[in-house]
This record gives structure tokens, C-alpha cells and sequence, in this order.
């Protein structure tokens, strides 16, 4: 489904990612963990499309096709979904027509007709009841007002009304209490099937406690450093980052 | 200084000096038009244009005389008059324009109702009066009934026949002294509306002026056309009623680059509602500038839509005097250029008086090389204690080469106030684009929708509602792969 290649980047003239393989195949989930700075957001921007962000070196394969050469659009009309950290505002734009626009332009890439406006509200309905999502937030602007634990759901809620073949939620966590954690994962959850890959990226385990990965990797300075199966994620736990600083340090030493 | 004019006559480094020798082929144009044995008007009948004809030459003519001796010192202003230091008319001074002339040319030749209704907005249920190059085209045109007392009629008509309604607001209201197109316009002073409501009366339909331009005949000797509206609303206490301008000319040629000079003068009596729609879009080769005047007694409210789309040149003058205690007024605006379109606002809201209130809000959205101005005074007199005022003007720049000037500016003379303003100008928000691209909507459409909800709320002020679906339509077919974005509106 994916595969990150030796992948460089930079961001503002500074090299972020600095060698970065990965290979995730479909039906599997990986978790994507790290200390802040390691460069999980940039890997999830750079999946995305984002700009202000430069590939210096490598490459990504997405369903074997160049990922890098598709714009934002097209990727994600081709089934990437990149749940955002920070959900953006975007006032005088519905979250009803964002979601329309965005799933009819995917039926269109995929030769499918559009939804009638019936189909559409009864997908929408069955998909809001996954993340237990007040339907009178659809007729409200893009994420405007949304309390934080709103707008990590409504990324969940467009997630599963997109229904992508890769998704990739980027610091899901952050800033859920613990029964909108448990909301948002239990929808998370149910999307887990075979052909959806998902890539989890985390700081911390407690969201692993509740989607519980494939495999998991540690992000360090730009790399990989370490990759294992459910259990690094408690052993990090257990132990904190400071623990693979020094596995690092250890079997990089510094050449003077 | 030397001054070289692009391809559509625009002024693209500072501008020379008018000399007010410029302004003497306008007196050249009045004689021309008022020589014995040509009748400069048209009307529904011979007995009226004989009327007409006395009445003009008796209060009138000191007037206008008055007023064209006043435009030929004035001059043009130039960017040395502060109120004009953004904005260079010289394209205007510099070109010649004539008059249509009624004998001329039937003045609606060549335009059918379909084609007006195109340029009109789903019309039935209101009242329309239609002027082609200044002058009116009764075919054109109709009126519903109306309530008893009101008078609704061209302002021609109105001097003749109803010069004691008139006489006490004509040409009181806006000044001719200090302004040069208005006293310009004032010297040309002929046609346009009038509007008088007696105590209590509710006109429920709102009231369509157009003024369409149309290329010049080659019986003009190809000069450019231009014209003079003039308008007069006289609102009795209590009385209520809506008003649509609208200005159109032809979207193509630059040979038929037309100057409209259009004054507007308004007077709310206490508790007078008036909701004033102005909708410009000429061609991009169009000179505009409006004039707008408006006095508001005690507890009247008045609210003003400028929407500027069109001409090469537009400059907006709309000042109000908020003259008895409790008078509300707002002002909203939107103007949309690209190109090398140059847009001006200038508004002035007087307080002048306690406890009245003013909001203003104007956007902007600029593309290509085009230039907009905004200038919002507001003055709050010594004794207009308890004065709440708010301005915000908010600017949208597509592209780097766009560019706008914006200044609130504040005269306060009194402590017990509130008063807010803001100005912002921006680009698309780049997180925005990002995340709606990221939900399979293309770039092109994706810009359209935050075009489209940075200019919805003005847009969503006007309430009525066939002129505003129009005026939808129009600012979607700007819009690229704009198909579906007015059902993303809120």
C-alpha cells in the first residue's frame, strides 16, 4: 500500500527527515512514535502534500505510484486521508458541503456517480452515530466553534464518510479527555478493515491502549531508530524517550 | 510630471496637474445641448416637454449656471487634494465625452425588455425606471401602484410639475460648492429619480433604477457617452422604502468607455427607513464616480449596499449626516476588481448629534495589478455624547501585484463615545486551502469557496431577495469551477 523510501525532507532551509523507511501494507496499522521534534508531523505533511516542505532525497510509493507528484487533491481523491492535529476554521464554509464537494470529487475520480442528496444525508447520519457527533455541527462552518474534542471527531466523522484507502491521523490524541479518547478511537476502530491501511501518529502510548497497532516504530532526529511489535509502545512507556536517546547515542557514535 | 496611460486609458504614474482649462469643453457640451430648437429630454408626452421646457428656464438655470461657474474653478481635483490623493482622475480630464441628446437617437435603440431584464434582476414585483445614456426610456420602464401621497417620477418631471416638494432638498443636500463632480454633475443636472413619501407611507416594492450605457452613436462623432443622474429621495416622518441602483454598460469594447457622474441625494424625516442598494458593474473600460448624500432625522435609519464591480475607474463618495438625536445608519460595501481596475470609497458618517448609531462594514477582494481605496471618516461632534460607532474594512489581495490603501480616520470630539474600528488586508488562508485539498476539493474550487465565504455575509445583508440571488450569480461567474459553491454558503 505504502512505501517510504529512504526519505528526506526539509522544511524552511532546516533538514527534518533524514532517511526514513517504511513499508505498510493494506489491512495493517502502524503507530508512529516520538519525542516533539522528531519529525512525526513533518512525515504526515509530507504524506499529505502539504506546502513549505521540501523532499531533498528518496521517495514514496502509494499503491505503487509516485505519492510525491500527486498535489494535495489528487492524493486524496486517490484514497489518502490525513486527519489533522489541528483541525482548521474555516468559517462561511459548511461542514455539510465540505463533505459532499470532497466525496462526490472521490465517486467522480472513481468513475462513480454522484450521491443524491438522500443517500448522501443517510451515509452521513450512519457515520456521524460512529463518533457520537451532534448532526446540528453539519450546517455550522468548517470546525468554527468546535470545542476541541468536536473537531478530532468531525476528522474522524469526514474519515469515514471518505472512506480512504490509507489514512493517517496525526496526533489524534492530543488534547482529547479520556472519554472522547475512548469516542474517537471506538470509531477508529470500527474503519479498521482489510484494504485500509492507517498510519497512527503519536506521542504518547495512551492512544495505543485503545487501537492497538500492527507495529510500532520510533521516530528519532528524522529516522526510524526502532521497530517493533505492541510492546515498544509500553516499553517506551515505561522507560520515556530518553531511554532511545541512548540506544542511539550507543550505536551512533559520534566520529570526531 | 508626466503622465502615460496604459491600454485602457488608465493613469499608470502620477498624475499632472488638471488645468482648469480641461474643464472647458464641458461648457462647450452645455451650450451645445441647450441650443435653441433641440428638446435635451425625452418625456411621455409633447404637453409635458412643452412644461419642461418653460420650467427648466426659470429656478433651475441659476442654479446649474451657478454650478458650472463653481466646476470651472474648481477643476478636476487633482492627488494634491487630500481627499482625492489616491485616486487620480486625469484619465477622466483628459478624455472628452458628449451628452446623448434625446433627437439624437431613440434612447433605447437596439435595447429590448429582455436585455434589460438580464441587466435588471428577477423584477416583477418591483417598480422600474429605466434610463439609457441619461435619458429615460419609458418603454422600458413601468411603475406599480402606488401608495396615496407618494410621488415616484423622474426628477425632470418633478421640477416642473412639483417644484415645491423639490426646491427645498434639490441640490441643498450635496454641496456644489467644494466638490467638483458634484458641482459638475449639478451643471448637468437634468434626469435621474425622485422620490417623495409622505408621513407614514410604505412603498413595499422596492424601487429599481437603472442606468444602462450603451456604445456611442456615430452621430455623437464617436465620443465617448457621458452622464449626469441625479436623484432625490425625500422621506416624510415615518415612511419606509427601498432602492436599488444599478449602473450597467457594455462588458467589451474600450471605444465605448462611457463616464457616469451620478449624484444621489437623500432626506430621512424622523423614523424614516430607507434601504439603499447600489449595484455597479459597468465595462472594464468605465469611468463611475457616485456621489451619495444623505441627512437623517431623529430615530430614522437608513442602510446603504455599495457593490463595485465593473469600470476601469470607480470612485464612491456616500456621506452621511446623522443630523437629530437616535439617527442609525449602515453602511456595507463590496467591491471586487482585477485587471488594472482602481476602486476609491470614500464614506463620511457625521455624528453629529447625541446617541446615534453607525456600523460599517466594506470588503474587498482584489486581484491582477487592480488598486482599491478605502477611507472611513467618522466624525463625532462635540455634543454628540453617546455616539456608538463600528467600522471594520477587510481587504482580500489575490495576488501580489493587487494592492489597497486603507485608512480609518477618526475625528472624536466628545469623551462619552464608543467607538471601534479595524482594517485587515490579507491573502487566502494558506491552512484553509490546504485542508479543503485535503478533502478532494481542487485548488481552483477551493480558492472559489473562501472567495465566496469571505464575501457571503455582505452579501447575505441584502434583503431583497431577487436582487441579491443576482448578485450571487454575478459573483459565481467570477468565481473559477464555481459549480455548487453557493450551496457550501451558510
Amino acid at each position: 500500500m505504502l512505501e517510504i523510501r529512504n526519505l528526506h525532507a526539509t522544511a524552511g532551509g532546516k533538514t527534518i527527515l533524514r532517511g526514513i523507511d517504511l513499508t505498510v501494507n493494506a489491512s495493517e496499522v502502524h503507530a508512529i512514535m516520538g519525542p516533539n521534534g522528531s519529525g512525526k508531523s513533518t512525515l504526515a505533511h509530507v504524506l499529505s502534500g502539504r506546502d513549505g516542505f521540501e523532499v531533498t532525497q528518496g521517495e514514496v510509493l502509494y499503491q505503487g505510484r509516485n505519492l510525491l507528484g500527486m498535489p494535495p487533491e489528487e492524493r486524496a481523491r486517490e484514497g489518502v486521508f490525513l486527519a489533522f492535529q489541528y483541525p482548521v476554521e474555516i468559517p462561511g464554509v459548511s461542514n455539510m458541503y465540505l463533505l459532499k464537494a470532497g466525496l462526490n470529487a472521490v465517486r467522480k475520480h472513481q468513475g462513480l456517480p454522484e450521491l443524491d442528496a438522500m443517500d448522501f444525508l443517510e451515509l452521513v447520519k450512519e457515520k456521524m452515530s460512529l463518533v457520537e457527533m451532534d448532526q446540528t455541527l453539519m450546517n455550522r462552518s468548517v470546525n468554527e466553534g468546535f470545542s476541541g474534542g468536536e473537531k478530532k471527531r468531525n476528522e474522524i466523522f469526514q474519515m469515514a464518510v471518505l472512506a480512504p484507502k490509507l489514512a493517517i491521523l496525526d496526533e489524534t490524541d492530543s488534547g482529547l479527555d479520556i472519554d472522547a479518547l475512548r469516542i474517537v478511537a471506538g470509531g477508529v476502530n470500527a474503519l479498521r478493515g482489510p484494504g485500509r491501511a492507517m498510519l497512527l501518529i503519536t506521542h504518547y502510548q495512551r492512544l495505543l491502549d485503545y487501537i492497538v497497532p500492527d507495529k510500532v516504530h520510533v521516530l528519532f532526529n528524522g529516522r526510524i531508530v526502532k521497530s517493533g511489535g505492541k510492546d515498544l509502545a509500553l516499553d517506551l512507556e515505561k522507560k520515556g524517550y530518553a531511554w532511545i536517546e541512548e540506544e542511539v547515542s550507543r550505536s551512533q557514535p559520534v566520529v570526531s | 510630471m508626466s503622465t502615460t496611460k496604459t491600454a485602457d486609458g488608465r493613469s499608470k504614474t502620477g498624475a499632472a496637474p488638471v488645468a482648469p482649462s480641461d474643464t472647458a469643453h464641458y461648457l462647450a457640451e452645455l451650450a451645445r445641448v441647450r441650443a435653441p430648437g433641440r428638446s435635451p429630454g425625452s418625456s411621455l408626452d409633447a404637453s409635458l416637454d412643452a412644461s419642461l421646457d418653460s420650467s427648466l428656464t426659470t429656478w433651475l438655470d441659476p442654479i446649474r449656471d451657478a454650478a458650472m461657474r463653481r466646476f470651472s474653478e474648481l477643476g478636476f481635483p487633482t492627488v494634491r487634494d487630500e481627499e482625492w490623493r489616491k485616486t487620480s482622475v486625469a484619465p477622466i480630464a483628459k478624455a472628452r465625452f458628449g451628452l446623448q441628446t434625446a433627437t439624437a437617437t431613440q434612447p433605447a435603440r437596439g435595447l429590448t425588455a429582455a436585455d434589460i431584464a438580464r441587466l435588471s434582476f428577477d423584477a416583477a414585483e418591483c417598480h422600474q425606471i429605466v434610463f439609457v445614456n441619461g435619458v429615460h426610456a419609458p418603454e422600458l420602464s413601468w411603475l406599480k401602484p402606488l401608495p396615496a401621497g407618494v410621488v415616484l417620477c423622474r426628477l425632470e418631471e418633478a421640477v416642473a410639475r412639483h417644484r415645491g416638494l423639490v426646491e427645498p432638498f434639490l441640490a441643498r443636500l450635496a454641496n456644489p460648492a467644494d466638490r467638483a463632480f458634484t458641482a459638475l454633475n449639478t451643471a448637468f443636472l437634468r434626469d435621474g429619480l425622485f422620490l417623495h413619501l409622505p408621513d407614514e407611507s410604505v412603498v413595499p416594492e422596492p424601487i429599481h433604477l437603472l442606468f444602462v450605457t450603451q456604445p456611442a452613436p456615430a452621430s455623437a462623432g464617436g465620443a465617448a457617452i457621458m452622464t449626469h443622474p441625479r436623484n432625490l429621495i425625500v422621506a416624510g416622518p415615518g415612511s419606509r422604502a427601498s432602492l436599488v441602483e444599478s449602473y450597467v454598460g457594455p462588458q467589451e469594447s474600450e471605444q465605448t468607455a462611457g463616464f457616469t457622474n451620478a449624484v444621489t441625494e437623500i432626506s430621512l424625516a424622523r423614523n424614516a427607513v430607507l434601504d439603499h442598494y447600489s449595484l455597479q458593474r459597468h465595462g472594464q473600460a468605465a469611468f463611475h464616480v457616485a456621489t451619495t448624500q444623505v441627512r437623517q432625522e431623529r430615530s430614522s435609519r437608513y442602510t446603504s449596499h455599495a457593490i463595485s464591480l465593473g469600470a476601469a475607474l470607480a470612485r464612491y463618495d456616500i456621506d452621511v449626516v446623522l443630523a437629530e438625536e437616535g439617527a442609525e445608519c449602515t453602511l456595507n460595501g463590496l467591491y471586487m476588481t482585477a485587471g488594472r481596475q482602481q476602486v476609491d470609497f470614500h464614506t463620511t458618517i457625521d455624528h453629529a448629534r447625541p446617541n446615534c448609531v453607525s456600523r460599517e462594514l466594506y470588503k474587498g477582494v482584489l486581484d491582477g495589478h487592480s488598486r482599491g481605496v478605502f477611507n472611513g471618516k467618522i466624525i463625532v461632534r462635540t455634543d454628540a455624547r453617546g455616539t456608538d460607532s463600528i467600522q471594520a474594512n477587510r481587504n482580500l489581495l489575490l495576488s501580489a501585484d493587487a494592492l489597497v490603501d486603507t485608512k480609518p480616520e477618526l475625528q472624536i470630539f466628545n469623551n462619552d463615545v464608543k467607538c471601534k474600528h479595524a482594517a485587515a488586508i490579507g491573502q487566502l488562508d494558506e491552512k484553509a486551502l490546504f485542508y479543503l485539498r485535503s478533502r478532494a476539493i481542487g485548488l481552483e474550487a477551493a480558492r472559489s469557496l473562501l472567495i465566496h465565504a469571505f464575501v457571503s455575509d455582505i452579501v447575505g445583508r441584502i434583503s431583497v431577495e431577487p436582487l441579491r440571488e443576482a448578485l450571487e450569480t454575478l459573483l459565481l461567474a467570477r468565481l473559477p469551477e464555481y459549480s455548487g459553491v453557493k450551496e457550501a454558503a451558510l
